[in-house]
């Protein structure tokens, strides 16, 4: 059914198309939907992925970016040599696909526990927490005149945000209790540059091949801030997927992150990394209340929703090591 | 008092029966949702296990640090709410020792598997 609207959509924009196949929903909620398929083509198959809201979900939600705004952040990415997939085409009403874009697919694996104990990323492994500063310092690079309409978020903003965001699961923890007064009492206020922040810079979210990281991936949470809060995110226990002592997504240590970021002439703020460390370890903590809620009130009454609200306690001990480290 | 085998005994053998003679006839998305079903039966028997005595523990830990009675849920609102308020912290004596504690319990139920719970495990508790 959608492989007539795309068939119809690609032999409009890309030169020689006759059609598209083999579409598969990768993810998908009510409101977001990620497709991948095959345009055909005579000098071979060209692989696409489609990320759109399909028709009458044209809103995104209040912390996204926005699919327009991220068509045009991977766009941008892609031209300063960050990697990132090649939009292809930004969907008009013709296409009659819902909002969204269409970009290049670029084969590797996402899937965090495999990059981090498969044999094929063996080598890539330890040169990842270094590529990963340099990636980071090439994003935050990006021409701000260039930027698409983004929101603005500081530390301060942050935290009364992610307060009330707790507050209102009405789900009393002394532990995030604890966090929010220590993410009070470290605030380090605005950050003396504001630069584009990704959002959600993290193991998971990158396409990572025998190579290292191909592409970076899910854009919806970019917006304006500190730029140390991309590395302090990227460090969130809750990404090392075991490899706890590899504080840079399981694959390496802070310094080797830290000197990836400074070689290509951008300057770290360790305090501050801490800072967007904690909070979000917090972040994640709240977002699995969150998941309790809609199994709770029915939205999603899945197993899995159930079960992430149990990873909450995760979280607080990752919390406690931080903030009340034990033997110190 | 009801009658035997417990709810423990009773949830253990249903989680061993889908673990053992289920999902070996089980493959794609539907055997994920059945290891996520049995992940959840296994966490239900630890804390059917454990409960009672971790949060009588818990309950001594807060009326000591407090200084009033009451559920543990109630109790947690006011640990809660005097940590918001700025009138318990870190300096507090007991504090770090009793969110240790009662976090190392919520693990043992919720993720026994998590590598920092294993870490601070290893520690000796």
């Amino acid at each position: 059914m959608i492989e007539a609207e795309l068939s119809r959509s690609v032999q409009r924009w890309c030169k020689g198309a006759t059609g598209a196949t083999s579409a598969a929903k990768l993810s998908g909620g009510a409101s977001q939907e990620t497709w991948r398929f095959d345009i055909v083509h005579p000098d071979g198959v060209i692989g696409a992925i489609l990320r759109r809201s399909p028709k009458g979900y044209g809103a995104a939600p209040t912390r996204a970016a926005g699919l327009a705004a991220e068509a045009q952040l991977m766009q941008l990415a892609f031209e300063a040599g960050v990697p990132s997939p090649r939009v292809m085409h930004v969907l008009v009403p013709e296409d009659d696909l819902g909002t969204g874009f269409i970009m290049q697919r670029i084969e590797g694996e996402t899937i965090a526990r495999k990059i981090l104990r498969d044999g094929e990323y063996a080598a890539a492994r330890p040169l990842l927490a270094r590529q990963i500063g340099g990636i980071l310092a090439g994003l935050h690079w990006l021409p701000k005149d260039k930027l698409p309409e983004l929101r603005s978020r500081g530390a301060t903003q942050e935290i009364s945000e992610f307060e009330r965001d707790y507050r209102s699961l009405n789900w009393p923890k002394p532990v995030f209790e604890l966090a929010l007064r220590w993410l009070r009492d470290h605030d380090p206020g605005p950050s003396a540059e504001t630069t584009l922040v990704h959002g959600d810079f993290r193991n998971g979210n990158l396409i990572i091949g025998a190579d290292g990281v191909r592409a970076v991936l899910d854009w919806e949470l970019a917006h304006l801030g500190d730029p140390m809060e991309d590395l302090g995110w990227v460090c969130v226990n809750s990404w090392r997927f075991g490899e706890i002592d590899k504080p840079v997504g399981g694959f390496g240590s802070r310094e080797e992150l830290f000197a990836g970021y400074e070689a290509a002439g951008r300057k770290v703020d360790p305090a501050r990394v801490k800072f967007w460390e904690v909070m979000g370890t917090l972040r994640w903590g709240i977002m699995c209340g969150g998941m309790m809620q809609r199994f709770r009130e029915g939205p999603d009454h899945s197993m899995e929703r159930a079960m992430i609200g149990r990873r909450a306690s995760e979280t607080e001990i990752d919390l406690l090591r931080l903030l009340a480290p034990r033997g110190s | 008092m009801q009658d035997e085998p417990s709810p423990i005994e009773l949830t253990k053998s249903v989680a061993d029966f889908l673990r053992n003679d289920i999902s070996p006839l089980i493959t794609g998305h539907q055997a994920f949702k059945l290891r996520v079903a049995i992940n959840i039966l296994d966490l239900v028997t630890r804390q059917l296990t454990r409960e009672e005595d971790s949060d009588a523990a818990e309950v001594g830990r807060l009326r000591a640090l407090l200084g009033i009675d009451g559920s543990v849920t109630e109790l947690n609102r006011v640990l809660a709410d005097r940590i918001a308020k700025g009138e318990l912290d870190l300096a507090t004596p007991g504090l770090a020792d009793h969110l240790w504690a009662t976090t190392m319990d919520k693990l043992a139920v919720d993720q026994p598997n998590y590598a920092s719970y294993r870490r601070e495990l290893g520690r000796g508790w």
